[in-house]
């Protein structure tokens, strides 16, 4: 019986955060510190050819200038840190640095340019065209293995789609399974829909801040980050220098979303100041900056051919996906959606073809559920249009279709831990009521009308093979080290609790170390891709269990006997037999470090990191080392799962909607921390709601220039927007290759709440399906007045 | 783009409306008003527009304040939107004004912005905002009225040239109260109907209102001949919280039992100035708000619309809340 898992508690960086004490990496100041500012490509794509810095640098109290020949130059297509060929508008060329923002700016306007605009587009169709703009010189495409190419689809490619069909000619990549045509044969139901999911930016509430400076060989960096131990291999390969050379402190995250899972090249360039005025230097971009350096979703252009037996079941699925991929190395979004098709809708037979396409718009990144929220949002409303052609319930056609424990991944069709989608629809279909709610879809009153809505979503959500890392003190005290990362989700405190739990600890004798390299922190998985709840409840399991067995050997070592004849209890280790055989945890601790080896940190286990190893050494003498690497089986991928359940109540004649209520249920494993899952499935709620019908990425096609640059440009939804009041649940049933029974859930739970707005928004408009993500109510005013929409069909970074 | 860095200027803050006359007649077009903030600091951050001397009105308590004047009402150009929204004195008159500074922004934003600052708040046509030299900009084009143009925001009656709205929800509700505007400089006063305060392109494009740069608006003042109308006031917005409006309707109707006996039917966000739809009006005076009559209404409303490429809904939109303004299906809240 868990003591502490399952249980609400109150993380240790909550008083920071709500006092204000909570340090954010423009919170830091050291003697001397200057800042420094950018200056940004005001073209799509331009060749910088000369930079007249002389009037900026004699002003008074500027530093320095960094330039793109004082940083590393990045390979290929990856993101460069400053350019002399800028590939969006806002892309840094190079950056000043004085001795206040202010002056800093000033000497950024005074530089001149000359600057040569070059061949730039921002729509991935128009690009693929014969003779269409490409993104980069050396091509407008991204292929797997082969990196970038220049693709040109033909005439009779175009042709061959059809009015208003996305065409397809030469893949980027593709994989299928089982037999299409004869799925297609046995289907009575074939739908063909072509469809757009647009781009959405992060809009992290903390632009990208980061300050560094050099001490000791040492370079010291402040970063906005969602990782940490992560994170720290990439930032010091930006900065060019070995990772035990660097140290970098990330304890807290202004939200990232995914565009900060990782080190990013903006986090390098006060580094390379720093190193080159010989002073502390941070830098922060403005909240426009933030919108065109801090990544986006990738947007799809895509067409789904389904088709379905009489019964509901999916026979067959055809699949294809153009990814807006901006200008960079992008993310691999159209991939992972085409496998969350494989798993949600598990189609007997698929195919998908995909192929990823540059722009000279925002560099592209992961953002909360990549690749597979867009593919919810695409799908979901065509289930339902399904549903209402074969006569079924929505909830019903999506439990006919939905995966098993048995049900297989992706092209490889992979083995997968768990699946409780199907208990998770019947679980809310029961608490929303969602028959009663159905047979109330459509009552109109005057021009508003009731509609109801679900939608399914999925992602991958566990990783396994990093290292955990305890320690007992000579005070009995447990530390936890943890190098996940903080995101803000508060799961790095939650899966620190189950070190505590192996050892049955009092929580409040419990100390969680993280935030700052410097503080021994093993090597771990980036706070991303909702894998933290599975892959670091296993680390501590692994490391918990570690100190365990050294506890248990010390008292058998002290006390006489096996170390299987001893059990632990109050922070003591005893023996079964005769409890009053006792060792505290402190005296364990203060054994150890006399013992030393093994048991004080002295020696390392082979198979650990590198930096989990320099972590240990760290602190060997000083307590009971538990460290171990995570060693535990994994058979398959860990799906995280959701749904999600709505009623709306929308407005015909103004195009506007309210949400009366809203019910999203997880199959994250056994519920790890209550209060932290009913957050996550709210928050990831309000997020969907934006990207399902809210949220404007916008770009000029003439100019190339983004037109939401602002949060009230971006338009995420604000706190009147979405229902004071959401409920939550959990299937609650344990994740058989987990130790403590969880699995990550924070992605899915956006993409369901998405899904089911947009089904929602579609059954208010008695089954119109605007195949578009996101609605806008200029979207749907035109379709309740049978005016036709004003974007062309596939056109992009329209709304 | 957003730079997101005030360059440097020089920050007057008069305690008085002759000090700070006296500032703007000296420093003339080099000088900025600075009431609430939230339109001035955009453009003082962004650096696309510049100033030597900033005159915060701040600190001018003459320019406060809601007072009975005349049989109106008379509301100090530095009254914020909370203190409207919120006014007894407003609500039971003039609750047409009290519902449109409720649509502003957000709680925060109504709380330090004013009504004069709502009033005489740049568009946001976002081309403009970017700092592209346009037409309004002193350039020698409309980035926003090109065929391909994403102008989803954009005017759909009376484009010159330039095709930015007007971004304000109050701007409506004074035209339909028939309110006057009260502007003085070292020269004097002049008062000014609010019809006739905001500035098409066509005359000139290059400022939204018909202050000079040594004017102030000082009060606007709300006649008697409105007070307790029937009135109705609707946004359509994308967000209900920090955002401008897609359409907003704003009408007042004086009944002569179940007649209308006069009519001011406003939208805004469809043209730079708050349109009188004159034709809806001429439709209702005379006859009862009955459901036919409110469709001839909103059916009448959007003639001579053009429509750019991304903006046809709002021809839709303007009949829709024209029609739902004279049904008065949403009245006003009561005091």
């Amino acid at each position: 019986m868990a003591e502490l898992l399952g249980k609400d508690f109150t993380p240790p960086d909550i008083v920071g955060k709500v006092t204000g004490r909570a340090k954010y990496a423009e919170d830091f100041r050291r003697d001397g510190m200057v800042f420094c500012r950018l200056l940004t490509s005001p073209m799509p794509h331009a060749r910088v050819r000369n930079v007249d810095a002389r009037a900026a640098l004699a002003m008074p109290g500027v530093v320095g200038i960094l330039l793109p020949e004082d940083v590393p130059e990045q390979e290929g297509v990856a993101n460069n840190i400053l350019t002399y060929e800028p590939h969006f508008v806002g892309e840094p060329i190079l950056a000043i640095a004085a001795v206040d923002e202010t002056t800093a700016h000033n000497a950024i306007a005074a530089v001149r340019l000359d600057i040569e605009p070059l061949e730039f587009c921002v729509d991935p169709l128009e690009s693929l065209r014969p003779g269409g703009p490409n993104a980069r010189a050396g091509g407008n495409a991204l292929i797997p293995q082969e990196g970038l190419q220049e693709v040109k689809w033909t005439e009779e490619d175009f042709a061959a789609a059809g009015e208003g069909q996305l065409p397809m000619g030469r893949p980027g990549e593709e994989w299928s399974y089982g037999d299409l045509d004869a799925g297609f044969a046995a289907s009575t139901l074939v739908l063909d829909e072509s469809f757009v999911t647009a781009s959405t930016s992060h809009h992290s509430m903390e632009p990208r801040t980061a300050m560094a400076y050099w001490e000791g060989g040492k370079c010291y960096l402040h970063a906005s980050c969602q990782s940490q131990s992560n994170a720290l291999p990439g930032a010091a390969r930006l900065i060019g220098i070995a990772p035990e050379d660097l140290v970098f402190i990330a304890e807290y995250c202004g939200g990232g979303f995914g565009s900060k899972g990782g080190a990013y090249p903006l986090m390098a360039i006060p580094a390379h100041m720093s190193r080159k005025v010989g002073r502390p230097v941070l830098m922060r971009v403005s909240r426009a900056e933030e919108y065109v350096l801090g990544s986006a979703r990738p947007g799809f252009q895509g067409r789904i051919r389904l088709g379905f037996r009489p019964d509901g079941r999916i026979a067959a699925c055809d699949l294809s996906i153009i990814q807006e991929n901006g200008p960079n190395s992008g993310f691999g979004d159209l991939g992972a959606a085409a496998s969350a098709v494989s798993l949600v809708y598990t189609p007997q037979a698929m195919r998908y073809r995909g192929i990823s396409v540059l722009t000279n718009t925002p560099p592209r990144g992961a953002q909360r559920g990549p690749g597979q929220n867009q593919i919810h949002c695409a799908v979901e409303p065509l289930i339902d249009k399904a549903a209402r052609q074969l006569g079924l319930d929505p909830v019903a056609i999506r439990r006919i279709n939905a995966p098993t424990h048995e049900s297989l991944y992706g092209g490889n069709q992979s083995h997968i831990t768990s699946a409780y989608l199907r208990e998770a629809l019947e679980m809310g279909a029961e608490r929303f009521g969602w028959q009663e709610r159905r047979a109330r879809s459509g009552q109109r009153s005057g021009s508003k009308v009731r509609a109801v809505g679900v939608g399914q979503a999925f992602h991958s959500a566990g990783s396994s093979g990093f290292d955990g890392l305890v320690r007992i003190a000579p005070d009995g005290k447990l530390h936890i080290h943890t190098g996940v990362g903080n995101l803000g989700t508060y799961s790095y405190a939650s899966t620190s609790r189950v070190a505590a739990e192996v050892l049955r600890y009092d929580w409040a004798n419990c100390e969680i170390h993280r935030g700052d390299s410097s503080r021994g922190l093993p090597w771990n998985n980036g706070q991303f891709g909702s894998n933290t709840s599975y892959t670091m409840s296993r680390t501590n399991y692994a490391a918990a269990m570690d100190a365990l067995q050294k506890l248990k050997a010390i008292a058998a070592r002290e006390l006489g006997g096996n170390a299987n004849d001893y059990d632990v209890r109050d922070e003591a280790v005893f023996s079964r037999a005769n409890p009053s055989r006792r060792l505290t945890y402190a005296q364990a601790a203060r054994t150890a470090i006399q013992l030393g080896g093994r048991y004080s940190g002295m020696e390392t286990p082979q198979d650990i990191n590198p930096m989990t190893r320099r972590a240990v050494e760290s602190i060997a003498g000083t307590g009971l080392i538990g460290v171990a690497r995570d060693n535990l089986p994994q058979d398959g991928m860990v799906p995280a799962l959701a749904a999600g359940f709505i009623e709306i109540e929308l407005d015909v004649e103004t195009g506007l909607y309210e949400i009366l209520d809203y019910l999203g249920v997880a199959d994250c494993g056994l519920v790890m921390h209550p209060t932290s899952l009913a957050t996550q499935v709210r928050g990831g709620a309000v997020m969907g709601f934006g990207m399902a019908a809210a949220e404007r990425h916008v770009y000029d096609p003439r100019w190339g220039l983004p037109g939401a640059v602002g949060l009230h440009q971006a338009k995420p939804p604000s706190y009147l927007d979405v229902p004071s009041e959401m409920d939550w649940a959990a299937v609650d049933q344990a994740e058989p290759n987990n130790p403590v029974g969880v699995k990550g859930i924070g992605e899915p739970l956006m993409g369901c709440a998405a899904a089911a707005l947009l089904c929602a928004l579609s059954d208010a408009l008695g089954g119109h399906y605007f195949n578009r993500t996101p609605i806008v109510a200029d979207m749907i005013v035109n379709a309740a007045n049978g005016r036709p929409q004003a974007h062309r069909q596939l056109q992009v970074n329209t709304q | 783009m957003m730079k997101d860095m005030m360059a440097g200027f020089e920050l007057f803050q008069p305690a008085d409306v002759e000090t700070a006359l006296e500032l703007l007649d000296r420093h003339g077009a080099a000088s900025w008003r600075l009431a609430g903030g939230y339109d001035s600091l955009d453009w003082l951050k962004n650096r696309s527009k510049q100033t030597r001397a900033v005159v915060d009105l701040e600190r001018i308590a003459e320019l406060r304040g809601i007072r009975e004047s005349g049989g109106g009402v008379e509301i100090g150009a530095l009254t914020t939107l909370t203190e409207i929204e919120t006014s007894q004195l407003i609500r039971e008159r003039y609750g047409l004004l009290a519902d449109a500074a409720r649509k502003v922004a957000s709680p925060q934003i109504r709380n330090a912005g004013s009504i004069g600052g709502n009033l005489c708040q740049d568009t946001r046509c976002w081309y403009y905002r970017y700092g592209v030299k346009c037409y309004r900009a002193g350039g020698n084009t409309c980035y926003a009225a090109a065929p391909e143009a994403m102008n989803r925001e954009h005017a759909i009656f009376e484009a010159s040239r330039c095709v930015a709205v007007t971004p304000s929800d109050c701007a409506p509700a004074v035209v339909a109260l028939d309110a006057e505007m009260v502007v003085r400089s070292r020269a004097g006063e002049r008062v000014i109907r609010a019809a006739d305060f905001f500035m098409p392109p066509s005359i000139d494009i290059r400022r939204m209102t018909v202050l000079e740069p040594e004017e102030l608006l000082v009060a606007v003042r709300l006649p008697a001949a409105w007070a307790g109308a029937s009135f109705y006031f609707e946004k359509v917005a994308d967000r209900n919280v920090w955002d401008f409006p897609l359409v907003n309707v704003a009408a007042a109707f004086r009944m002569d039992g179940a007649t209308v006996a006069d009519a001011r039917i406003v939208c805004g966000a469809v043209q730079c100035t708050p349109r009188r739809m004159a034709a809806a009006e001429r439709l209702v005076v005379g006859r009862p708000r009955t459901e036919q009559v409110a469709e001839s209404a909103g059916a009448a409303s959007a003639a001579g619309a053009e429509p750019l490429a991304f903006n046809a809904y709002k021809v839709s939109l303007v009949e829709n809340l024209v029609r739902r303004a004279v049904r008065g299906a949403q009245t006003s809240e009561p005091a």
